[in-house]
């Protein structure tokens, strides 16, 4: 049964080639092929896992050689898919937020588009499955760059736009900047260890090197860069919020449920290195604490409802990176699960949003349209409840509250780690929130023209269920996920001397923050606006509300520190300096020509002077 | 004697289309088209066969030899020889000669025949220089290359081709003039330490001279060959021969006329001089970088779509030259492998150039853009192609790349982290490039027609083969193995850049330098 594993990336593969080469015949069944593909596989994930489940194969992996890709001595990586506990959960989301995203799009994109969007998303889910399947880094690159290359071609998917060309092109370039660090990571483990096979490669990496050796920090800081571009992370997160460019459904798809979590499934992947490099591994964690922090401070000023996601996804992205970086493995994939559902339907409830009024972006735009579309608006909040982690009934309160529990009471975790993810907890529900009120609540600024049809309808209230009730997959007591986990990644180390009871000191502490940051942007966006605006508007208050919004100013710096320098380097030497040489020599062969040709002037007497000068000057030099 | 068959049917070809030309425009195109398919097919057979005996993989043989007397006086015989990496290079130029023609098979509007009298006369110049293992004939062969290609470029060309022409001729002539400098050096310094004068490439091999000697000649072969590879900074002919060039000639030129510059290090340069070369290997390394960022920073600037291709044609030799001077089987491979997957990728990128000139009559990226949304096809092609320029996995110019890039950093950790950057610059390129030319808006409301029925086809064959080389590159890596080895043999003496690690370990540390190392 096992052996069909490589069904799953083949059948949006052959979509995508379908797509590419079927041409306009297609027409309208453009979608029906799009989505039928990403639906064939994810129906074949669903067999596998259960064949997976019913009889786990030895050592709870599986692998398949397709073939091999290259064979340069001992340098052999094959087109190889690995299926163990992590790779299946990844896949068993991927596809599944997959169908249902293309569902919603065969209706969401108009009819003259389609050929083309399907074409790149099925080529992204391709790439993706493949991503997380693959069985050696070589492989896993592939589909590592190919992710990217489909979030280029689809943020900048409406191209008559130069902006939207930008958004993509900056996207492309910054995750390219992590993907270089990850290509020298792989020099560097090859050389070292004479493979890349990811199991192979953990195993002689834990049997060879020390842990905090040289070798494991340097390596382990090349992969997390590579894991920091695609995951949008500090200081490469620049990238994500001018993705949002791209059409709605890509940014569910792509800039919040999967590629943007590649990174976190990369180091979960790796995780043997990272645990060999203890204070890499640190730093994951305060990378993570920072970003949530960061990008929760820029999420709350946003006017534009998909940047504000776009800053929600860094931010929740970061609570993964903090779960990683304290070795909560579990925890991570567990947060990546609910994220992938509540931040899609978020996106996809916002599409619809943005559809009904036009293309229009800004929240301050909106409001009241919790009338007008009903569905829209329960299924957003049900969305909105769980991310910002609605106690009890949704499934982002089980996932980020264990990711608190375990930043405090790992081993390698710290109170303050703690605080900056409970603090981020907080803002979270604070922008979830405004964004809640400004939309939905208040006076109706607007109309709303289309209603969804019950193809957009559907998705969205598979993805709604799977937002409140995803996470009694790991309720506390009942830990099925991460049971499942172990037999993929190492368990949790939790300090000693925590006792069980502080637990559920800290899950109140974190209901409450939550429930604090959902009353208090009651009170600021929807009893008492003015008083949000006047702290704006407030000298002090106006400079941070800047900053803030333009993301820190990161931007600026990058543009300044390297595209302004790199442009200008690249049109200041655009003459080609080294050619100036040779056409100096050419100019001054020819002046040498016609400086001698000066002296042939056809007359007797100079050349006679001449030749008499270079008589005596030869009788000079043979005399002395 | 099918070696000599192989350089003959070009030669002959040529000749006949343009005897044949006064019958019509039409007679060259297919007297050259069937000649090379004729050839194709003869390499194709004599590939399988090879593969099915064995004798790819021994190494230490040549897969296929012709020796005969010449001009017995100089001791220089008419000696021919088959490799892996020549008969992969043979393929290379057969293949992308079909490309040339079928590219140019409207384009072309007079002296048609004199025009593919050139064409197959490069090829089969170019052919010569992968056969020949005695060095009088492969000058011979070497200068016989320039001519036809002179021709092209001049009458054929662009506006500013007299400029191009001019100064791609003294380049490389003036750069050959050294290399025959060189080749007489090498002839007396083993004729008088032997007293047999001879050309022959491996009775050449392990000459004995002192280190002065052995620098002095190295550097003449490197400079005839960097001219032509280009290496920086002896590059700046290249981007105005190609810009000038019609499209057969800029695809022959990037395709084929700098492979002979990386063919050569490989064949004569390392394997005579294994010395001389391991003491310049750290300075050709540097070079090979500095051209790899160099070429893509200034690919990056240009306006003129000919121009900016030829620039990244620099930056993908510097991945050979790194690889060439790396010296290891990972690199060596790879090397083959970038030479083979620029040839295609570059090669369709000036194909692409040259069907938007004959669209548009212009060169200058400012003057198009949006131009997707007529031409998808010819849109599609050429992403396909810029993503192999950057370097996308799958794709065939990823899979020599990233193999350079694994041997080099055996050999020098620094020059590999450098030229990783390689991925980022090129990116940065490769982007601009496809958003100048497709993406944005059609300012000047150009109404195009998309690819035809043969335009189309010659894009398809140039996909599957870069498809093909970067999902399974194995059958061309098995080709060349048996070559690099041998070549590897020769060139014992090369003791390619160590550098010892400090925290280096036991165990598989050594079974790695045992396989990387080539030998």
């Amino acid at each position: 049964m096992l052996r069909l594993l490589f069904l799953i990336p083949f059948f949006p593969f052959a979509g995508f080639a379908a797509l590419a080469l079927g041409g306009r015949r297609l027409g309208r069944r453009a979608a029906v092929v799009g989505a039928g593909s990403v639906g064939l596989s994810a129906l074949a994930t669903l067999v596998l896992s259960a064949a997976f489940l019913i009889s786990p194969p030895r050592g709870y992996a599986y692998t398949q050689t397709l073939w091999t890709w290259m064979k340069v001595g001992g340098f052999a990586p094959g087109i190889s898919l690995y299926l163990d506990a992590l790779s299946l959960v990844m896949v068993l989301v991927i596809s599944i937020v997959s169908f249902l995203i293309h569902v919603y799009s065969g209706s969401f994109m108009s009819a003259g588009e389609g050929r083309r969007f399907f074409a790149y998303m099925n080529l992204f889910v391709g790439f993706m499955l493949t991503l997380v399947l693959a069985d050696n880094l070589v492989l896993l690159y592939l589909g590592w760059e190919g992710v990217g290359l489909c979030s280029y071609l689809l943020i900048g998917f409406w191209y008559k736009d130069a902006a939207n060309g930008r958004a993509a092109r900056k996207a492309f370039i910054v995750t390219r900047v992590g993907d270089t660090s990850m290509a020298i990571g792989l020099f560097l483990l090859f050389a070292r260890l004479g493979t890349l096979d990811i199991q192979e490669l953990l195993r002689l990496a834990s049997a060879h090197w020390q842990a905090g050796s040289g070798l494991a920090v340097a390596a382990a800081l090349l992969l997390l860069g590579g894991a920091l571009g695609k995951s949008a992370q500090l200081p490469l997160q620049t990238w994500l919020p001018d993705a949002m460019a791209g059409p709605t459904p890509v940014s569910a798809l792509i800039h919040a449920a999967t590629m943007v979590t590649a990174g976190v499934y990369l180091i979960a992947r790796t995780n043997v290195l990272f645990s060999l490099a203890p204070h890499v591994r640190l730093l994951v964690a305060v990378i993570g604490a920072v970003t949530l922090l960061l990008a929760g401070f820029s999420a709350l000023v946003q006017r534009d409802i998909k940047r504000v996601l776009a800053y929600s996804t860094i931010s929740q992205v970061g609570y993964m990176f903090l779960a990683l970086g304290v070795g909560a493995w579990s925890a991570a994939i567990f947060h990546f699960m609910t994220h992938a559902f509540f931040k899609a339907l978020l996106f996809l409830a916002a599409g619809v949003v943005i559809k009904s009024l036009a293309d229009e972006h800004d929240m301050f735009r909106m409001g009241g349209l919790r009338k007008q579309l009903p569905l829209a608006f329960w299924t957003f909040l049900a969305g909105a409840a769980s991310l910002s982690a609605l106690p009890l009934i949704t499934a982002g309160f089980y996932s980020k509250d264990l990711i608190l529990w375990d930043a405090w009471s790992s081993a390698s975790g710290s109170g303050w780690l703690w605080a900056a993810g409970l603090a981020g907890a907080f803002l979270t529900s604070i922008y979830t929130f405004r964004m809640v009120f400004l939309t939905f609540f208040g006076r109706a600024r607007a109309r709303a023209g289309s209603l969804p049809g019950f193809s957009i309808k559907a998705p969205l209230v598979a993805l709604a269920a799977l937002s409140l009730a995803g996470g009694f997959v790991e309720a506390p007591g009942v830990p099925l996920l991460s049971r499942f986990l172990h037999h993929a990644l190492p368990p949790f180390k939790q300090a000693a001397g925590i006792g069980a009871g502080a637990q559920l000191v800290f899950e109140v502490i974190a209901a409450a923050a939550s429930l604090a940051g959902i009353y208090l942007a009651y009170q600021l966006f929807l009893r008492r606006p003015a008083g949000a605006g006047a702290l704006a508007a407030s000298s002090a208050g106006g400079l941070l509300h800047r900053w803030w919004f333009s993301g820190w100013g990161f931007d600026w710096f990058y543009d300044h520190g390297f595209v302004l320098p790199y442009s200008w380097l690249a049109r200041a030497g655009r003459s080609d300096l080294p050619d100036l040489a040779f056409t100096g020599a050419a100019r001054l062969a020819a002046a040498a020509g016609r400086l001698l040709g000066r002296t042939q002037t056809g007359r007797t007497r100079w050349y006679a002077a001449g030749i008499a000068a270079g008589a005596i000057i030869i009788l000079l030099l043979t005399v002395n | 004697m099918i070696l000599a068959w192989l350089i003959l049917l070009p030669f002959a070809g040529g000749l006949l289309a343009w005897l044949a030309a006064s019958r019509g425009d039409a007679w060259p195109r297919w007297i050259s088209l069937i000649a090379l398919l004729a050839e194709l097919a003869a390499l194709a057979v004599l590939w399988a066969g090879f593969a099915r005996g064995g004798s790819l993989a021994a190494p230490g043989r040549w897969l296929s030899e012709l020796d005969l007397s010449w001009i017995p006086a100089l001791g220089a015989r008419f000696h021919l020889a088959l490799d892996g990496v020549g008969l992969l290079m043979l393929l290379l130029t057969t293949f992308l000669g079909i490309i040339a023609v079928v590219a140019s098979w409207e384009g072309i509007g007079y002296r048609t025949g004199f025009f593919h009298f050139n064409l197959l006369w490069i090829l089969a110049a170019i052919s010569g220089v992968f056969l020949a293992v005695d060095l009088f004939l492969f000058y011979f062969f070497w200068e016989l290359m320039l001519m036809p290609l002179y021709f092209i470029i001049g009458i054929w060309g662009h506006e500013n081709r007299v400029y191009a022409t001019l100064k791609f001729f003294i380049f490389t002539q003036a750069s050959s003039l050294v290399m025959l400098v060189a080749i007489l050096g090498l002839y007396f310094v083993h004729g008088r330490a032997s007293g047999n004068y001879t050309f022959d490439y491996l009775k050449l091999l392990g000459t004995p001279m002192s280190s002065f000697t052995e620098m002095a000649l190295m550097l003449g072969f490197f400079i005839a060959f960097a001219v032509k590879l280009p290496v920086l900074p002896l590059h700046s002919w290249l981007p105005d021969a190609h810009t000038e060039a019609p499209t057969a000639g800029s695809v022959h030129l990037a395709g084929l006329v700098l492979k002979v510059g990386a063919f050569g290090m490989l064949r004569f340069l390392i394997p005579l001089f294994p010395h001389a070369a391991s003491d310049f290997s750290p300075l050709a390394m540097t070079l090979a970088v500095a051209g790899i960022l160099y070429g893509a920073l200034l690919a990056f600037t240009q306006t003129d779509l000919k121009r900016m291709v030829a620039y990244t044609s620099i930056s993908h030799m510097g991945f050979v030259l790194l690889g060439v001077f790396a010296w290891n089987q990972l690199a060596l491979e790879g090397a083959v492998i970038v030479m083979i997957a620029h040839g295609v990728s570059t090669g369709a990128l000036f194909v692409i150039a040259g069907d938007l000139q004959d669209r548009i009559h212009s060169r200058d990226i400012d003057r198009m853009g949006g131009l997707w949304s007529m031409m998808p096809r010819m849109g599609g092609a050429a992403l396909l192609f810029a993503l192999a320029s950057l370097g996308l996995p799958g794709l065939g110019n990823f899979v020599g790349e990233f193999l350079v890039l694994l041997g080099a950093y055996q050999a020098s950790i620094p020059l590999a982290v450098l030229a990783s950057l390689g991925f980022i610059v090129s990116t940065v390129y490769a982007l601009w490039l496809v958003q100048g030319v497709f993406l944005g808006v059609n300012r000047r409301k150009l109404r195009l027609p998309d690819y035809n029925l043969r335009e189309s086809a010659v894009m398809a064959a140039l996909i599957v083969v870069i498809t093909a080389l970067g999902l399974y590159p194995q059958p061309v890596l098995n080709t060349a193995r048996g070559a690099i080895k041998k070549l590897s043999g020769y060139a014992a003496g090369y003791h390619r850049p160590h550098k010892a690690d400090p925290g280096a370990q036991p165990g598989p540390v050594a079974g790695v330098r045992r396989q990387g190392g080539g030998s």
